[in-house]
């Protein structure tokens, strides 16, 4: 049997592969080789043999069949063997495995191994992913080993304990006498990892943290010999010792001084050394002082030092960095509740961040100037945020539009600023307002009664322009509906009354039926609105027509019928709809689209005064929509015409 | 701590995954696709920092690879630059102006460089040099040295 390829040479040989299925040729034929040589239990070649299967499985291509081959390699004395072993441990072997329990003698033997390397590779294994019972049969082992004076094991086994806290918080308690002097290591890694145990514990058990505390006076000053200490070689980056500690180290502080004035009392003078002395030029520089943003803003730190960290963020803001505005965006916004007049003072350079060209801050500048619009702001916010709504990106406007809608709800100014912003974002972004929004609106335009003929007006005028958006369409075609005979007649005070007729009117409803732009929906918007101009308008004496929309088509044959043969309820059914009051649970879309089920507040109009009226015979309006028509009769009672009626 | 460490080509190939949470193997693989996918689709310019599902997603190209890490929400991300921006340095370190080909063919020994510098998610060292040592120590106690350094071990 010759030897096994090399794994550089299946490397290579795979890469020549020009298709798919070549390659998946070869990777047949080698695993069918691999195989054979496992069944020969051929222990020389196992390393070999495995390291060729794990990179097939980068591949894609499975290989649960080394799962015991791994933990052959792992059980092996070999030191290429181990390595090799507990790295397809790792890959093929987590804890979804059932062979993955089968590992814990090995690791535990390793852990004790007399080279610290292999016992190194067993730390690593546990710490990465060990499963639960894995950890607490070693978490004793793994607390031997944090207590060694080896450094190397030393960080290594912190670590394992972070993670075996994590998978079984119960063992937190047993690691605890083993944290006494930690922080007295000179050891970078040691520290380190130290730290992140502490935190790990601190965030988990409330006893741990009121029992860390007194460490925070130690942690300064480690901190303080970091920033002081000068240029050390071994942790240098771009000039800064050790970023990685300091960041943790201020992640410690913030937890261990959240809640707590002392604590908060004694960091705050490294804080402010930190925030004014960390050079800013690169990317590490820059990681700290965010870091130490954040600490500041979460502990009970005096009002200049927050006024100190919100400055830092605007600085930020005008970073030529991405990545760094990005940040500040970010941080601003979960500080805007908190330190809301001190966010408002950058409140021009957060809005100029809505002409970022990267889509990430756009989404954060977007969501931070809503929640800095206030009172006295609105309207200026309006213009930019308006202007944002026309030039975005389409992912974009939904949002935008329902945080305009919103915002304009809360701080309007004026009836009239309402309804002409709720006008620009229908005929910006019309298109991507969401659903909801139609009866939301609409229920704000009954609730303005004075502006009712303005809004009718500038809404006609909207749709001569333009059909195609369906939210705006919808909106307009049922303020025409309510409204028209104010149009008609001209009544607008706000602006310039326009002049049209009531065929006019019915010409662009009747438009908005037979255009291929307008969906069902919409379709029924305007049905049900030519129908409610009967009473208002004197020339809409019928409706005809049928539809292969089964909606329309219902709603088509009730209104003739309410024409032919219940036209004397015609009036009282029809009548102008009052005010609607926002329903606790919905708003107003509970009441606008009922069935007559619920009880809305409307004067009971199933016992409608008898009015008779000659029926006029003026012409009937003929639609163009007719596809079929059921056999003529009519399937409706006046149950039904009558529930019918509430449905907008 | 980092969930997962990944890195790709430009077309999308993986060239090392590195999981510290337990996964499905499918999931894995749609985790692969979603961050290929999501990273490879930026702009040019565009910042390095990405939200997915509730997880910080962090991403650095140096030459033909990308780096991609996904982290918890409470992470610094800007550190997390620094982290994968020190990897790429112990890479180069190593191999000597590492590039895509080297990680290719020496997968494994990118493993443990990993593994040597990264432990449950978090950073277990913060000195190069003390690093690049205990590589080289653990490289010296591989049996077959001499193989080792002329012909690969395996």
């Amino acid at each position: 049997m010759p030897a096994p390829i090399r794994l550089r040479e299946l490397i290579r040989t795979i890469r020549t592969a020009r298709t798919q299925a070549e390659e998946r040729e070869m990777i047949q034929k080698e695993c069918a080789a691999i195989r054979s040589s496992f069944r020969e239990e051929d222990n020389t070649y196992r390393c070999r043999n495995v390291a060729k299967l794990l990179y097939m499985h980068m591949l894609g291509y499975p290989a649960h069949f080394g799962q015991l081959e791994c933990l052959k390699l792992i059980a092996s004395q070999k030191f290429t063997d181990k390595r090799i072993g507990y790295l397809g441990a790792m890959l093929l072997l987590d804890e979804r495995q059932d062979v993955h329990l089968l590992m814990t003698n090995c690791i535990k033997n390793d852990l004790n191994h007399s080279t610290q390397y292999v016992q190194g590779l067993a730390l690593c294994t546990l710490g990465c992913m060990g499963s639960s019972e894995m950890c607490r049969d070693l978490a004793g082992e793994v607390e031997k080993l944090l207590k060694t004076s080896n450094s190397y094991l030393r960080k290594k086994a912190a670590l394992c304990a972070v993670h075996v806290i994590r998978k079984v918080p119960e063992l937190m308690e047993m690691f605890l006498p083993a944290t006494k002097n930690l922080l007295s290591e000179k050891n970078h890694g040691v520290l380190h990892t130290s730290v992140v145990l502490l935190t790990e514990m601190c965030e988990r058990s409330p006893d741990m943290l009121l029992h860390f505390r007194k460490l925070v006076p130690q942690l300064v000053r480690i901190l303080k010999n970091l920033i002081m200490s000068g240029y050390s070689p071994e942790h240098d980056v771009s000039g800064i010792s050790d970023p990685f500690l300091q960041v943790r180290i201020l992640r410690l502080l913030r937890i261990l001084g959240r809640s707590d004035d002392d604590s908060s009392e004694a960091m705050n003078d490294i804080l402010a050394q930190v925030a004014t002395n960390t050079e800013t030029s690169k990317n590490v520089g820059n990681a700290i002082l965010y870091e130490t943003v954040l600490t500041i803003m979460d502990i009970k730190s005096e009002s200049g030092l927050r006024v100190l960290a919100i400055n830092i963020l605007g600085r930020f803001l005008l970073n030529n960095d991405k990545n760094i505005r990005y940040v500040a965006l970010t941080s601003l916004l979960k500080t805007v509740q908190t330190d809301h007049n001190a966010v408002q003072r950058h409140r021009s350079t957060i809005v100029d961040c809505l002409k970022d060209l990267d889509v990430s801050i756009k989404r954060r500048a977007m969501e931070l100037s809503f929640a800095l619009v206030n009172g006295n702001n609105i309207r200026g916010m309006m213009k930019e945020l308006l202007y944002f709504l026309d030039s975005c990106d389409p992912e974009f406007k939904a949002d935008c539009a329902s945080g305009v809608f919103l915002a304009a709800e809360k701080y309007a100014p004026s009836k009239r600023w309402h309804i002409d912003t709720i006008m620009r974002v229908l005929t910006t972004a019309g298109s991507y307002v969401r659903d909801d929004s139609v009866p939301n609106l609409i229920q704000l335009i009954t609730n303005s009664v004075e502006m009712h003929a303005y809004t009718v007006q500038r809404l006609y005028k909207a749709l001569l322009d333009d059909i195609s958006q369906q939210p705006l369409v919808q909106v307009s075609s049922w303020c025409i509906g309510e409204y028209g005979d104010l149009l008609v007649s001209g009544q607008c005070e706000e602006e310039e009354p326009i002049q049209v007729t009531e065929d006019e009117v019915l010409d662009v409803l009747e438009g908005l039926l037979v255009s291929n732009l307008s969906t069902p929906v919409t379709r029924g918007y305007s049905l049900t609105a030519i129908m409610k101009l009967s009473t208002r308008f004197s020339s809409v004496v019928s409706i005809y027509g049928s539809s292969i929309d089964v909606e329309l088509q219902q709603r088509a044959v009730e209104y003739n019928a309410l024409f032919k043969k219940y036209d004397h309820m015609r009036p009282a059914l029809l009548e102008r709809m009052p005010i609607m009051e926002k329903t606790a649970s919905n708003g107003p879309t509970e009441i606008v689209q009922t069935n007559g089920e619920t009880e809305p507040s409307v004067p009971d109009t199933k016992h409608p005064p008898l009015v008779t009226q000659p029926a006029n015979q003026v012409t009937a309006r003929s639609h163009d929509i007719s596809v079929f028509t059921i056999d003529g009769s009519f399937f409706v009672t006046d149950d039904v015409l009558l529930n019918q009626w509430f449905n907008i | 701590m980092m969930h997962f460490l990944l890195l790709f080509s430009r077309q999308g190939k993986l060239r090392l995954q590195k999981w510290f949470t337990p996964v499905p193997e499918r999931e894995k693989k749609k985790i692969v696709r979603d961050m290929t996918t999501m990273v490879l689709g930026r702009k040019p310019r565009s910042c390095n920092f990405l939200h997915w599902k509730d997880l910080k997603i962090v991403y650095k190209k140096y030459a033909s690879l990308y780096f991609c890490c996904g982290l918890d929400a409470e992470e610094n991300e800007l550190l997390a630059l620094e982290v994968l921006h020190r990897y790429v340095e112990l890479l180069d370190k190593y191999f000597g102006n590492v590039c895509e080909l080297d990680i290719i063919f020496n997968f494994e020994k990118a493993y443990f460089i990993l593994d040597e510098f990264l432990l449950g998610g978090e950073v277990q060292e913060t000195s190069k040099q003390v690093l690049s040592r205990s590589i080289e120590a653990s490289d010296m106690l591989q049996e077959t040295m001499e193989e080792y350094m002329s012909k690969p071990a395996f």
